[in-house]
């Protein structure tokens, strides 16, 4: 059973729908329990950071997710899923996040040229480097993904496991063992995104 | 490398797909899911869905229909037609849809934008804006293209963006229905004013308008059409496969 984490930020309707498109079982929950007995984990998130963190605390959800990585159940983050997994961000000020992942969620202003829109909205290809996660084991490097954000994970370079050029190369995956998030939307990036999920629903504990 | 998008508009009455010529002679053409599935398999990259239906119950059947597309087709959908007020930006939201387009309703309000923005983030809130020449100046109309609002359409476009209208889908109507190409003059004008994504709309009869149009304006981020996709006379999957020929970066 998948957990699809549910703090009061962002709809949740696609993923779980696209989740039951790939035949997985899962559900949107609050409950600690239901999430520490789940086999996986998916932190959603829209909106801003500080909020969503701020929300994730008051809840205790906090605790629960890190609970979980420890346990080594794999965890995906989803969007601003992922950039709360990371140690901070400056979104409007600072605040702390999981860390769960080394490194620091910051404005892709400072690194794209000037001219290009904000924020980075669209369907952009995924690179992979040298070796391929097993996130993306279904997928090919070029293959298109879809991403809306404004900010992106910096001084993460060891936990990169994607990127997509925007005039620099942006952080679009990031994964530590068991812990993994995607910047971009998964459930809403058609053949390529059901198939990184459903590689997601395949993992093993533990994964590497 | 961000793509260009390509995006079919389905206009939803009474739960069918229908589509005018200039905004007259409505003609029912497809199912919404079916329609929905075939452009997502062969390659759209979001789909807009904009609901004509004037009664609650019609209302009721659009919102059955976009849970239902929401729930078995994965691409962003866009959603528009009778929004007014906040409870319709919840109400297409919690259905599955990703971003919701305003036109009249920011027209008569257009705090809606501002307040939109607010709670759901600028990416959430589309302006649509139906543009014809009137007299050498760009109007805005409202009600579907066929009242004249007498506001100036470029500069009316801006102040919605500056409002946190996160994307601007510009139709023009001179040229919606024609299929001689898009408005590019029209488009052109927009793009210098803003700086968020460009959504082209009305005119496309061929592959080559939209070759033409992301060759000569780079600052326009899509494409929209209906009919041309709704009778097959011109497939997506032939269409991106034009535009990566033509070196137009595009989702195959």
């Amino acid at each position: 059973m998948v957990a699809i984490i549910d703090y009061g930020v962002g709809n949740l309707f696609s993923l779980k729908s696209s989740l039951a498109a790939i035949g997985a079982e899962a559900a949107v929950t609050a409950d600690p329990e239901a999430i520490r007995a789940a086999d996986r984990v998916i932190l959603p998130g829209v909106g801003a950071f500080g909020d969503a963190a701020a929300k994730l605390r008051a809840t205790g959800l906090d605790k629960v997710v890190s609970q979980v990585a420890a346990a080594g159940k794999p965890v995906m983050g989803i969007c601003l899923g992922m950039q709360l997994l990371l140690e901070k961000s400056f979104e409007y000020g600072e605040h702390q996040g999981l860390g769960l992942i080394a490194g620091e969620i910051r404005p892709i202003a400072d690194v794209i040229p000037a001219g290009l829109k904000i924020p980075h909205i669209g369907w952009n290809a995924l690179s992979f480097g040298k070796t391929k996660h097993p996130l993306f084991k279904y997928l090919k490097d070029g293959d298109c993904v879809y991403f809306v954000h404004s900010y992106y994970g910096a001084r993460c370079e060891e936990a990169v496991i994607a990127t997509a050029e925007y005039g620099a190369p942006l952080t679009a995956a990031v994964a530590r063992g068991n812990v993994m998030g995607c910047q971009f939307h998964p459930e809403k990036s058609g053949n390529a995104g059901l198939a990184i999920l459903r590689a997601f629903c395949e993992m093993e504990g533990n994964v590497c | 490398m961000i793509t260009k998008r390509i995006i079919p508009c389905l206009d939803v009455r009474d739960g069918r797909v229908v589509k005018g010529v200039n905004f007259e002679g409505l003609s029912d053409v497809s199912s919404p899911v079916e329609l929905a599935r075939y452009y997502s398999e062969h390659g759209a990259d979001e789909l807009v869905f904009y609901d004509i239906t004037a009664s609650a119950e019609g209302r009721r059947l659009f919102t059955d229909i976009l849970t239902e597309v929401a729930s078995k087709i994965f691409i962003p959908l866009t959603v528009g037609g009778g929004i007014n007020t906040l409870e319709d930006f919840d109400r297409v939201l919690k259905c599955g849809a990703d971003k919701v387009s305003v036109n009249s309703g920011a027209i008569r309000n257009p705090a809606l934008i501002t307040e939109a923005a607010k709670r759901y983030g600028d990416q959430c809130v589309v302006i649509s804006a139906d543009v014809k020449r009137v007299d050498g100046v760009f109007r805005v109309f409202a009600k579907g293209g066929r009242e004249n609002t007498g506001m100036e359409a470029i500069s009316w476009i801006k102040q919605c963006v500056e409002r946190g209208a996160g994307e601007v889908v510009l139709n023009s109507i001179d040229t919606d229905g024609v299929k001689k190409g898009f408005d590019l003059e029209m488009l052109d004008a927009v793009c210098r004013v803003v700086n968020v994504p460009v959504i082209a709309s009305g005119g496309a009869g061929k592959i080559e308008d939209f070759i033409t149009l992301f060759h000569t304006l780079p600052g326009v981020d899509a494409g929209l059409a209906a009919s041309i996709f709704h009778f097959g006379e011109v497939k997506i999957s032939d269409l991106k496969a034009a535009m990566k020929k033509a070196g137009i970066p595009a989702r195959v």
